[in-house]
C-alpha cells in the first residue's frame, strides 16, 4: 500500500529525516514512537504533503508517487492526516467545511456531490456513534474548541472522508479517558483489510485500545527499532534509554 | 508563494475587452465652453446649465484631497475628455447597435425580454448616455419614476430641482464638486408614498470610450411609506490609461420609508505594477430625512485601481437608522480608502457599521469611518466592526475609526480584528481533499458572510464569484 524507500524529510533547511525506509501494507496499523525532535511528525507531513516539509526519495502509494502530488491531490487518493494541533479557520463552520471537502473530493475523483439529505444523516449517526456535541457543526473549524472536542472533530472528519492510509498524530493526547475510548472507538470503526494507519504516540494506552500490528522506535531521523505491540509495552515500562541501549 | 495561485492571479481581467463603437467625444480638458457644449448636447434648460456653471467656478477654487491614504500620479484635468456618448438616438432595443448588445451580453446585463421574469429593470448606462431604459411601463403603473437623470431634468425638473445636491452640496468636496459641473448622466428613480416597488432596479455603468472620465449622477427618492432596493454594479474594458470615475449619488427617505442601496464595482484594477484601472472617488451619502426612514448601503468593491468612498447616512428623522456593509478586496496593486459616516442628528436614530478589508498581494486597504452624535441625537446608537484580513506578505490594512460623540446618552460599540489566512490554514484544508483556492474561497467567503447576506439573492451569487475571481491565485 505503502513504501517509503530512501526518505530524506528536511525543514527549513535543516534535515530531520534519513534514508528511511518503511513498508505499509492494506489492513495494517504502525506505531512511530521515539523521543521529542526526532522527527515523528516531520515524516507524518512529508507523507501528507505538507508546505513545511521537503522530501527525497522514494514514496509510493497505491501506484501513485506521493511526493510529486500536492497535499490535496493525495488526499483525493485517500491519505488522511489528523493534526496534533487542529488548525482553527474562523468564518468557516465545520459542517461547511466537511461538506465542501467530501464534495471536493468526489468531483476530484469524477463523483456526484454528495446531496445534502445524504450528508446529514450520515453525518447524525456518525457524531452520535462519537458521542459529538452537536453545537460544533454550527461553530468555526476548531474555533473555541475544547482539546477533546478539536480531536473528536479529527476522527469525525477522518470517518467521512473514508480515507485508506490514516496518519494519526498524537491523537491521544490532551485527552480524558472517555474521549479516548470514543476516539479509539472511531479508528476502529473504519478498520479493514483495506485501511492503514500510521500513528505517532508517546503513550502505550491508545494501543490498549486500538490493536497495533508493528510498532517503530524513531531515533536521529531513522528507524532504529522496530517490534510487536508488546514493544511499546516494553518503552512504558523501561524507558527509551534503556531500550535503546539494550538493542 | 504556491504556483497555482501566481497562474490564476496572472489571468487577464476577465471582463476586459473594448466594443469599437462611435462616439462623440468633448475635446480634451475643462472649462465654461466644455461644460456648456455637455449641457447643450443634453438638451437641459437653462437652470442646469447655470448649475453646473456654478459649480464649475466653485471647483476650479479647490484643492484636490489628499488625505487619503492612497498614492497617485496627479491628475490632469485638461487631458480628459469629460463627455463621450454613443452617436445614434434610439428608441427601442431593435435599434440598438448589435454591438453594445453584445457587450451587455457578455457582461450578462439582463435586457431582453426573458429577464423580466427573473424581475429586473435596467436602466443601462454604457458611457454617458443612457441607451435604453427597460421595464419603465411596468413601473409607471405604480407611479414609480425610473429614468437616467437626464430625462429626469427635462421631465421631472420639479422634484430633481427640489433634490439635487440637497444630500451632496455642489461644493461637498472637490470630486463631487466636478460632477456637479459636468455630470453626464446617471439614474433618477422616485418612489412615491406607500409603494413598495415590485422589483429590484438596476444599472449597469460600464467606462467605455478611450480616455473618458466617467461622471454619474444618481438621485433616489423614497416618499413616506415606500421601499426600494436598488442594485448598482460596475464593469469596465481593460486598458492602460487611468481612468478617472467622480461620481454622486445621493438617496433621501421621507417618513417610513426604506432604500436599500447595493453595489458590485468590478472595474479594471491595473496590473500587479499598478500601471492602469479606475480611479474610483465617490461619494455617496443618504439623508433619512423624515423619522422612522432607513437607509441601508451594501458594496462589494473588488475593482478599481484606486478606490476612495464613504457611503454615508445622516440621519435627520428621530428613529431613523443607517446601515453600511462593505466588503473591500484590495489585491495586485490596488489602493483602497473607504468606509462610511454616520451623522446621528434625530433621537433614538441608530447605525450599523459593518466593513470587511481583504488585502492580498500588494494591496492597500484602509477603513475610514466617522461616527458623529450631535447634541440634539438622544439616545443614539451605533455599532462598528471593522475586520481585515490579510493574504500574504506584501499587503497592508490600516483602520482609521473617528468617533465625534456630543450627546450623553449615546450608545457607541466598536469592534475591529485583523487576521491572516496562514500557510497551516491552507495545508489543513488541502488534507481535506479542498483545493487552495477553494480553501481562501472558503476562508474569505467566511469572513465577509455578514456583508454578503445583505446582498440580494442574484447578487450574492454574482458578489461571491466575484470574491474568488478577485482573489484565485492572491494568495500564498
Amino acid at each position: 500500500m505503502l513504501t517509503i524507500k530512501d526518505l530524506e524529510v528536511s525543514i527549513a533547511g535543516k534535515e530531520v529525516i534519513k534514508n528511511l525506509d518503511l513498508e505499509v501494507k492494506p489492513g495494517e496499523a504502525h506505531v512511530i514512537m521515539g523521543l521529542n525532535g526526532t522527527g515523528k511528525s516531520t515524516l507524518l507531513k512529508a507523507i501528507s504533503g505538507s508546505h513545511e516539509t521537503s522530501a527525497k526519495g522514494k514514496m509510493n502509494f497505491l501506484g501513485n508517487d506521493l511526493l510529486s502530488m500536492s497535499a490535496d491531490e493525495r488526499a483525493v487518493e485517500g491519505v488522511f492526516m489528523s493534526f496534533q494541533n487542529p488548525i482553527e479557520i474562523p468564518g468557516v463552520n465545520t459542517i461547511y467545511f466537511l461538506k465542501t471537502a467530501i464534495n471536493e473530493q468526489r468531483k476530484s475523483r469524477q463523483e456526484e456531490e454528495l446531496s445534502s439529505p445524504v450528508f446529514m444523516k450520515e453525518l447524525q449517526e456518525k457524531m452520535n456513534f462519537l458521542e459529538i456535541d452537536k453545537s460544533i457543526l454550527q461553530r468555526s473549524v476548531n474555533v473555541g474548541f475544547s482539546g477533546g472536542e478539536k480531536k473528536k472533530s479529527e476522527i469525525l472528519q477522518m470517518m467521512m472522508l473514508k480515507p485508506k492510509l490514516i496518519l494519526l498524530d498524537e491523537i491521544d493526547s490532551g485527552l480524558d479517558i472517555d474521549a479516548l475510548k470514543s476516539v479509539a472507538k472511531g479508528i476502529n470503526a473504519l478498520r479493514d483489510a483495506n485501511t492503514s494507519l500510521i500513528i505517532v504516540t508517546h503513550y502505550n494506552r491508545l494501543l490498549e485500545y486500538v490493536k497495533a500490528d508493528y510498532v517503530h522506535i524513531l531515533h536521529e531521523g531513522k528507524i532504529i527499532k522496530t517490534g510487536d505491540s508488546s514493544l511499546a509495552k516494553e518503552l512504558e515500562d523501561r524507558g527509551y534509554e534503556n531500550v535503546l541501549s539494550s538493542s | 508563494m504556491s504556483s497555482s495561485i501566481d497562474k490564476i492571479i496572472n489571468q487577464e481581467y476577465k471582463l476586459g475587452f473594448e466594443t469599437d463603437i462611435q462616439t462623440e467625444q468633448a475635446p480634451l480638458g475643462l472649462n465654461e465652453d466644455i461644460i456648456s457644449f455637455i449641457s447643450k448636447k443634453k438638451d437641459e434648460p437653462q437652470w442646469m446649465l447655470d448649475w453646473r456653471l456654478k459649480a464649475y467656478a466653485k471647483w476650479v477654487k479647490m484643492e484636490e484631497p489628499l488625505w487619503a491614504h492612497v498614492h497617485h500620479p496627479p491628475i490632469d484635468y485638461q487631458k480628459i475628455s469629460f463627455y463621450s456618448a454613443p452617436k445614434q438616438n434610439i428608441a427601442s432595443l431593435d435599434e440598438v447597435d448589435p454591438q453594445i448588445l453584445e457587450t451587455y451580453k457578455k457582461l450578462g446585463i439582463p435586457l431582453e425580454e426573458q429577464k423580466l421574469l427573473a424581475g429586473v429593470a435596467v436602466d443601462a448606462v454604457f458611457d454617458s448616455v443612457s441607451v435604453i431604459t427597460t421595464f419603465s411601463e411596468k413601473l409607471n403603473e405604480q407611479g414609480i419614476i425610473f429614468c437616467s437623470i437626464s430625462e429626469a431634468i427635462k421631465h421631472h425638473p420639479e422634484l430633481v430641482q427640489k433634490y439635487l445636491a440637497s444630500v451632496v452640496p455642489m461644493g461637498d468636496n472637490y470630486f463631487a464638486c466636478l460632477n456637479a459641473a459636468v455630470f453626464t448622466d446617471g439614474t433618477f428613480a422616485y418612489i412615491p408614498k406607500n409603494v413598495k416597488c415590485p422589483m429590484e432596479l438596476s444599472t449597469y455603468f460600464r467606462i467605455n470610450a478611450l480616455n473618458s472620465g466617467q461622471f454619474e449622477r444618481t438621485l433616489i427618492i423614497a416618499d413616506e411609506g415606500s421601499y426600494v432596493s436598488y442594485n448598482e454594479g460596475c464593469s469596465a474594458p481593460m486598458r492602460d490609461e487611468n481612468q478617472l470615475h467622480a461620481a454622486v449619488v445621493e438617496l433621501i427617505t421621507l417618513k417610513d420609508a426604506e432604500i436599500k442601496y447595493s453595489t458590485i464595482q468590478n472595474w479594471y484594477p491595473g496590473d500587479i505594477d499598478g500601471n492602469g484601472g479606475i480611479y474610483n472617488f465617490v461619494t455617496k451619502r443618504g439623508k433619512c430625512l423624515g423619522d422612522n426612514s432607513k437607509i441601508s448601503w451594501t458594496q462589494v468593491e473588488t475593482g478599481a485601481a484606486i478606490t476612495w468612498k464613504y457611503p454615508s447616512c445622516i440621519l435627520l428623522g428621530d428613529h431613523s437608522r443607517g446601515e453600511f456593509y462593505s466588503v473591500a478586496i484590495t489585491s495586485l496593486s490596488q489602493q483602497a480608502d473607504t468606509g462610511s459616516k454616520m451623522i446621528h442628528i434625530g433621537k433614538n436614530t441608530s447605525s450599523t457599521i459593518i466593513s470587511k478589508g481583504i488585502s492580498a498581494m500588494k494591496g492597500s486597504n484602509a477603513y475610514r469611518g466617522l461616527v458623529k452624535i450631535r447634541p440634539s441625537a438622544h439616545k443614539a446608537r451605533n455599532f462598528t466592526q471593522c475586520d481585515s484580513l490579510l493574504i500574504g506578505p506584501s499587503c497592508a490594512a490600516h483602520t482609521y475609526p473617528y468617533i465625534d460623540a456630543k450627546n450623553p446618552s449615546a450608545q457607541l460599540e466598536h469592534e475591529a480584528t485583523t487576521s491572516k489566512i496562514s500557510d497551516e490554514q491552507l495545508f489543513y484544508a488541502k488534507t481535506r481533499g479542498i483545493s487552495e483556492e477553494q480553501a481562501i474561497s472558503l476562508i474569505v467567503n467566511g469572513f465577509c458572510k455578514d456583508v454578503l447576506n445583505q446582498l440580494p439573492m442574484e447578487f450574492a451569487v454574482e458578489a461571491k464569484a466575484l470574491l474568488s475571481l478577485s482573489l484565485e491565485g492572491s494568495v500564498g
